[in-house]
């Protein structure tokens, strides 16, 4: 990590992620507590370190994401593909956040979600969203804080949620 | 594809050619499809090649070894792949605090003997363990709460007795080395029992080696003991009662050794394929509104562990339904 970086910038965007989806699965996530294949959300933090810089490199895949990262001019594009858009508002909002941060670390960037089972993609641009960012980076830090774990809520997410075992027995 | 415990009961070696793991016994060599192994059971002699080992621990692949009695040896456990320092550090918290630690360890007992009491109601023995149960309440040493879960298993192996047929009588539970038949077969199942609740440990969070009703590092996963208190008798003692009251193990399958009574070959084949059975039936989860398997059970036990030492949830020991 970049020693100079700031505190909110080293949450990670699966937590981002999280917080739009459920308050009991981001609080026991950055507590450590992960269930298996617990993998879909990149870091983008800890892999900017880990590969230096973008240069020309394509199709990236980690887990089972694939990412692009196209250099256009000083625009880098940042490709997220997705399986569909039930989970929209936290797609977008850790897009919004990997803008945010890469800005804070000069770079000018966009991302582009793609769906490509609807074949639709969307494009996403920081623009005017910081506020939203850091109200987002704001939250995860005071459910990270909780002592105990948010009280589960029961709703369709949970299903296919692997936290389904832990909250519910 | 579902993964399944694998059992290597006879003697041979353990390989790795590319990306395939092989074991080659007298029968001749076998391909095993690595991704199909959840864990490895090892009783026989069995030779491992270092990039097995390699192969294994890159698939996080426990293997559990056990001796000439079956009894549990030890455990190669990849490197640990799931931390949590937040949870490692609460866990140790109800250690160290005598009330939490106290808490927990009794509830490990009222589970150990609620499920004894169960086992008898199935085979129609009458009993209440309420009074030594409530016992509990008052005690404030773990010396004591041991008694008292000495206490009960003493009661509760004595009506098991009456049930047992002649010649398979538990009378004094002995162990290490097991004197007669039905502590051999118990003393099996609960090594079996014990290294599979170190194998859903290992995917958890959890640290094996701090526990409660046991001292930590009176054994190396002492934490997997006292899960065992809540699974012995729903696990293993239902398998020992059923093996032998439908007189499926017998006397023959076992034979005397120089320090005591042990099964045979044939004797730990039937056990085993029993055992392996039993942790792959399923039961309808009245809370999941889902069936788990009862090896998945030891799993949900670690996770009710898990939320009680953070705080969401007090724990409840499994009291088996079924
Ligand atoms: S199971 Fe439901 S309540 Fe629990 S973490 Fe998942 S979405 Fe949240």
């Amino acid at each position: 990590m970049d020693p100079y970086l700031p505190d909110e910038l080293l949450i990670r965007g699966t937590e981002i992620n999280y917080l739009f989806i459920c308050k009991t699965k981001l609080w026991y996530f950055s507590h450590g507590v992960t269930m298996e294949q617990e993998s879909e959300w990149v870091d983008l933090g800890k892999f900017l370190h880990e590969k230096s810089y973008f240069g020309e490199e394509k199709n990236i895949k980690i887990g089972p994401i694939a990412i692009d990262f196209i250099k256009k001019g000083d625009i880098i594009e940042i490709h997220e593909i997705k399986k569909g858009r039930s989970m929209e508002k936290a797609h977008e909002m850790q897009a919004l956040y990997y803008l945010y941060y890469l800005k804070r670390l000069g770079i000018k960037a966009k991302a582009i979600l793609n769906y490509p089972k609807l074949r639709e993609t969307k494009e996403i641009i920081l623009n005017g969203h910081e506020e939203d960012v850091e109200r987002a980076i704001k939250e995860v830090e005071e459910i990270k804080s909780l002592s105990i774990p948010p009280t589960p809520v029961k709703s369709k997410k949970c299903k296919k949620c692997a936290y389904y075992e832990l909250c519910w027995v | 594809m579902r993964k399944r415990s694998l059992t290597l009961l006879s003697d041979g070696t353990l390989s790795r050619r590319e990306n395939t793991l092989y074991f080659e016994n007298a029968q001749g060599r076998r391909p095993l499809a690595i991704e199909g192994i959840y864990d490895i059971y090892v009783y026989g002699h069995v030779n491992i090649t270092s990039q097995a080992l390699h192969f294994l621990a890159q698939k996080g692949i426990a293997i559990h070894f056990f001796n000439h009695y079956g009894h549990y040896d030890g455990s190669f456990y990849p490197k640990e792949s799931l931390h949590s320092g937040d949870l490692l550090i609460k866990q140790a918290k109800h250690y160290l605090d005598k009330e939490k630690r106290l808490k927990l360890a009794k509830l490990f007992v009222v589970g150990a003997g609620r499920n004894m009491e169960q086992n008898l109601k199935r085979w129609k023995v009458k009993v209440s363990f309420d009074g030594l149960l409530k016992e509990l309440e008052e005690v404030e040493k773990i010396t004591d709460i041991m008694n008292v879960e000495a206490r009960i298993r003493q009661k509760y192996y004595a009506l098991w007795d009456s049930v047992l047929p002649k010649g398979f009588k538990i009378i004094k539970r002995t162990r290490r080395p097991p004197q007669n038949e039905m502590n051999a077969l118990i003393s099996f199942l609960n090594s079996r029992l014990y290294a599979t609740i170190v194998s859903e440990l290992y995917n958890t969070q959890l640290s094996p080696t701090i526990s409660y009703l046991h001292e930590p590092g009176e054994r190396r996963f002492s934490l997997a003991l006292d899960l065992s208190e809540i699974f012995k008798p729903i696990i293993a003692d239902r398998v020992a009662n059923r093996l032998v009251r439908q007189g499926v193990i017998k006397k023959e399958h076992f034979r005397d050794d120089l320090n005591g009574v042990l099964l045979n070959d044939d004797g730990k084949r039937i056990v085993l394929r029993a055992i392996n059975e039993e942790m792959r039936k399923s039961v309808r989860h009245p809370k999941l509104k889902k069936n788990v398997t009862k090896q998945r059970l030891i799993r949900l036990e670690a996770y009710k562990l898990i939320k009680h030492l953070v705080g969401g949830q007090e724990y409840e020991p499994l009291v088996a339904w079924f």
